[in-house]
C-alpha cells in the first residue's frame, strides 16, 4: 500500500497527558497503575486518568457530557491536536476530513448511573439521561466531529479491544477510495463498572498490577485512554505546525479467528494471518521489523497465544514487549495509545521492556524485552486482539 | 464514486420473512402485513454455539446466511461489515440491571456477548472464516455509513464483502430513551465485478448536503412506520429497488450530510 502519514497525534492515559508525559513515563519506567478506586470497586489495579471529573466540555456541546467524551475532549486539547486538524480542514475543506473512531463501551458509565437512579415506583430512567449523546456508540464520533467542526463522513467502529486499531484500517479504505482526503482516527475507552465487573466475572483481573509475559502473570489491569491521529496521503499538503507525533502507517492486517467469542485461537492462527498481511501490505520481510508492541494483556491465554504467533513469523529474532504494565489494558483505545508509543519509539530511538516482570514465562520462545533498550528503531509492529476473535496488526515507520 | 455489485440480498422484519417472501411484498404483488415471525435458527453454527446466541444474533445471522447462499460465494471467503445501532440491548440491559443492584454479579457469558461485534464474532465462527469483520454503530445513520464502509472495502481491496445491518427493540427501561418498534435486518453481498448472478450495481458516494427525505423513505406507504421505527429499516427503499429491478436514486441522511446510492439493475428483464 501507499503509506499514509500521521501528521499529528496525541494520547492520554494513566502515564500522563500527551506524548511528552508518555515518553517520560516510558523512559523512567514509571507505571501509572494504582489500586482500584473507581465505581465502588476495590479489586485489582487500574490505569485511571486524573482530572476527568473536573473537565468540562464546551457549553454548546454539553449534551455530550459523559466520562468518555470528556476523556476524548482532553486528548483533543493536548499536543495541539485540534489546531493541527484545523489546518487540515482549512486545506482540504471540512467535507473532506473523516472521523473514524473506535470505542468498546462509549459513554456507558452514564447508563450505569442512570440505572442506579431509576424511579423506584415506575422503574423509569431519569429524565436528564441523554442516551443518544452519551451511552450510544456513535456519540464519540459525533462529538469529535462537532467539536473539530468537520463535515466529512463519521463513524464508530466497535470491535472490542481491537476498535482503535481497526479505525486506522477503515479510514485507510475511505482515503484510498477517495471518499475523503484525511481522517481523524483513534478513539477512547473510559473506566466503567461494566468492563471492570465483567472482566472480574471472567476471572481475568489480576490482584496485583498486571505483568504481561511474566511466568506468574495473573491477568489484566483495566485502564482508560483516549488518543487521536490525523491520517493523510503522503505529501498531499505542506507540513503543518508540529503537533505531538509524526510517523507513517506502512501496512495493516486484520483477520478473524472464527474460533471462540472470548478465547483466542490457541495456535494464534488469526493473529499470524493479521501480522503476515500487515507485512505483505507494507512490502516488508519479518526481519525489517525492529520492535513489536504486543497486545500483551497479561492473561495466561493471550500472552501464550501471542508468543506462539510472533515466534511463528519472527522466531526469536525480534524484540517485543507489552506496555500494558504502564497503563493497564485500555481496551478499545489500546490501539491508538500503543500507536503513539510506537511512534515515540521510532522518533526517540528506544524500546520499552515489559514492566514488573521478574521472570519471563519460560515457555515463551519470542524475544521478550524486560528492560528498556536504547538504539535506532525504524519500524514497529503494533498488535491488538479483541473478543469475538478479531485481530489487527499495524506497522509504523518514520515520517516521510 | 464507488461502484459495487449486489450478488445476494436478504431481509427479515415484520411481514418480510426472508427475501423470497419479502420480494413479492416489496414489489407490491402481495400486501404487507405487520406480522413478526422469529428468524430461523442459524444452521451455520454448531448446536453448542447456537444455544448461546441471543435473538439479535439470530436475526443478523439469518439474513447473513440467506444473502450469502444467494450470492453463491463461500461464507468463509467473504470479508464482512456489520452495522447496528442498538447492538444487543437485552444483554446490555441485563448487565446494567446487575450493576445497579448490590450483591448481583455480572454473568461472564453475558459480558462477552455484550460486545458490539458479537454478531460478527458468531458469524465468523459459523462461517469458519479468517476474513476480517468491521462493526459499526452509528445510531440512525448506521445503514448508510455501513454501506459506505463496505463499498470502500470492496473498491479498495477488490474483495467481496458481506454487509449485514440489524436492530432489535431495546427492553425497558432503555426503550423509552431509544424507541425501536420492531426487529429488522438486511444483508447484501457486494462484489467488485459483475457476476452472472448479480442483481444490480450500486454507485455509492458521500454527498455534502442533507438528504432529501423523499429519496430516503420507502415508496410503499404501508412501510413508512417500519422505516421510521428501526435504524436498519433505512434500507427499505434500496430493498424495494432491488425487488422491483427498478433504477433508483436513494439518499440516506447521515448527520448533516448524506450518502447517495444510484441503483442500476443488472437484469434487462422488465419489472413485474
Amino acid at each position: 500500500m501507499q503509506p499514509l502519514e500521521i501528521t499529528a497525534g496525541t494520547a492520554i492515559s494513566a502515564m500522563g497527558r500527551g506524548v511528552d508525559a508518555t515518553l517520560d513515563a516510558l523512559r523512567t519506567r514509571r507505571s501509572g497503575l494504582r489500586p482500584t478506586d473507581f465505581g465502588g470497586i476495590a479489586e485489582g489495579h487500574i490505569g485511571r486518568v486524573d482530572g476527568v471529573e473536573a473537565h468540562a466540555l464546551p457549553a454548546a456541546l454539553a449534551k455530550y457530557d459523559c466520562r468518555n467524551n470528556r476523556l476524548a475532549d482532553m486528548a483533543l486539547n493536548t499536543d495541539g491536536f485540534s489546531s493541527a486538524v484545523a489546518e487540515a480542514r482549512a486545506h482540504y475543506g471540512a467535507d473532506r476530513v473523516a472521523v473514524v473512531l473506535g470505542t468498546s463501551t462509549s459513554g456507558i458509565l452514564s447508563g450505569e448511573d442512570a440505572y442506579r437512579d431509576r424511579d423506584p415506583d415506575t422503574g423509569r430512567l431519569p429524565a436528564g439521561f441523554d442516551h443518544e449523546h452519551t451511552q450510544d456508540l456513535f456519540s464519540l464520533a459525533r462529538y469529535v466531529r462537532a467539536v473539530l467542526d468537520l463535515r466529512g463522513p463519521a463513524f464508530v467502529v466497535s470491535t472490542a479491544c481491537a476498535s482503535a486499531s481497526k479505525s486506522f484500517i477503515d479510514a485507510h479504505h475511505l482515503i484510498e477510495a477517495g471518499v475523503c482526503d484525511a481522517a481523524v482516527v483513534g478513539g477512547a475507552d473510559s473506566l466503567c463498572r461494566m468492563t471492570m465487573r465483567g472482566f472480574a466475572a471472567l476471572e481475568l483481573i489480576s490482584p496485583s498490577p498486571c505483568r504481561p509475559c511474566d511466568a506468574a502473570r495473573t491477568g489484566i489491569s483495566i485502564g482508560e485512554a483516549a488518543g487521536f491521529a490525523l491520517l493523510e496521503r503522503s505529501g498531499a499538503r505542506p507540513a503543518g505546525s508540529q503537533s505531538g507525533i509524526r510517523a507513517s502507517m506502512l501496512g495493516h492486517g486484520a483477520s478473524s479467528d472464527g474460533h471462540h467469542m472470548s478465547s483466542p485461537h490457541p495456535r494464534g492462527e488469526g493473529a499470524i494471518l493479521a501480522m503476515r498481511q500487515a507485512l505483505a501490505r507494507a512490502g516488508l520481510e519479518p526481519g525489517a521489523i525492529d520492535y513489536i508492541n504486543l497486545h500483551g494483556t497479561g492473561t495466561r491465554a493471550n500472552d501464550a497465544m501471542e508468543d506462539v504467533a510472533v515466534t511463528e513469523l519472527f522466531g526469536a529474532a525480534t524484540d517485543c514487549s507489552s506496555t500494558k504494565g504502564w497503563t493497564g489494558h485500555t481496551l478499545g483505545a489500546s490501539g491508538i495509545l500503543e500507536t503513539m508509543i510506537a511512534a515515540l519509539c521510532i522518533t526517540h530511538g528506544f524500546k520499552p521492556g515489559c514492566l514488573g516482570v521478574s521472570q519471563v514465562d519460560p515457555a515463551f520462545r519470542s524475544k521478550v524485552l524486560f528492560d528498556n533498550l536504547e538504539g535506532p528503531v525504524h519500524r514497529v509492529m503494533s498488535n491488538s486482539f479483541g473478543f469475538g476473535g478479531i485481530n489487527c496488526s499495524l506497522i509504523f515507520g518514520p515520517a516521510a | 464514486m464507488m461502484r459495487v455489485f449486489v450478488s445476494g440480498v436478504s431481509v427479515w422484519g415484520p411481514g418480510l420473512a426472508g427475501w423470497e417472501m419479502a420480494r413479492t411484498v416489496l414489489r407490491g404483488a402481495q400486501p404487507w402485513t405487520e406480522e413478526e415471525t422469529m428468524p430461523p435458527a442459524p444452521s451455520i453454527l454448531a448446536a453448542n454455539e447456537r444455544r448461546r446466541t441471543s435473538p439479535v444474533v439470530r436475526l443478523a445471522l439469518a439474513v447473513a446466511q440467506e444473502a450469502t447462499a444467494m450470492s453463491g460465494h463461500e461464507p468463509a471467503s467473504l470479508h464482512s461489515v456489520f452495522g447496528s445501532s442498538n447492538g444487543d440491548g437485552v444483554v446490555v440491559n441485563d448487565i446494567l440491571q446487575a450493576l445497579a443492584e448490590p450483591g448481583r454479579d455480572v454473568s461472564p457469558t453475558q459480558f462477552h456477548n455484550s460486545v458490539h461485534n458479537a454478531a460478527a464474532g458468531y458469524w465468523t465462527i459459523g462461517a469458519g472464516t479468517r476474513q476480517p469483520a468491521s462493526c459499526l454503530g452509528c445510531h440512525d445513520a448506521t445503514m448508510g455509513l455501513s454501506l459506505l464502509k463496505a463499498a470502500a472495502e470492496v473498491h479498495v481491496e477488490q474483495v467481496s464483502v458481506l454487509l449485514c445491518v440489524y436492530d432489535r427493540p431495546l427492553p425497558e427501561p432503555m426503550a423509552e430513551k431509544r424507541p425501536t418498534t420492531s426487529a429488522f435486518a438486511c444483508a447484501l453481498v457486494l462484489t467488485p465485478e459483475q457476476e452472472p448472478g448479480s442483481i444490480a450495481s450500486l454507485a455509492v458516494r458521500y454527498r455534502p448536503d442533507l438528504a432529501d427525505p423523499a429519496l430516503e423513505a420507502p415508496r410503499r406507504e404501508a412501510l413508512q412506520a417500519l422505516y421510521v421505527g428501526n435504524a436498519a429499516a433505512r434500507a427499505l427503499r434500496l430493498l424495494e429497488s432491488l425487488a422491483t429491478q427498478r433504477p433508483d436514486r436513494i439518499e440516506l441522511s447521515c448527520l448533516d450530510q448524506s450518502i447517495e446510492i444510484i441503483v442500476t439493475p443488472c437484469s434487462t428483464a422488465p419489472a413485474s
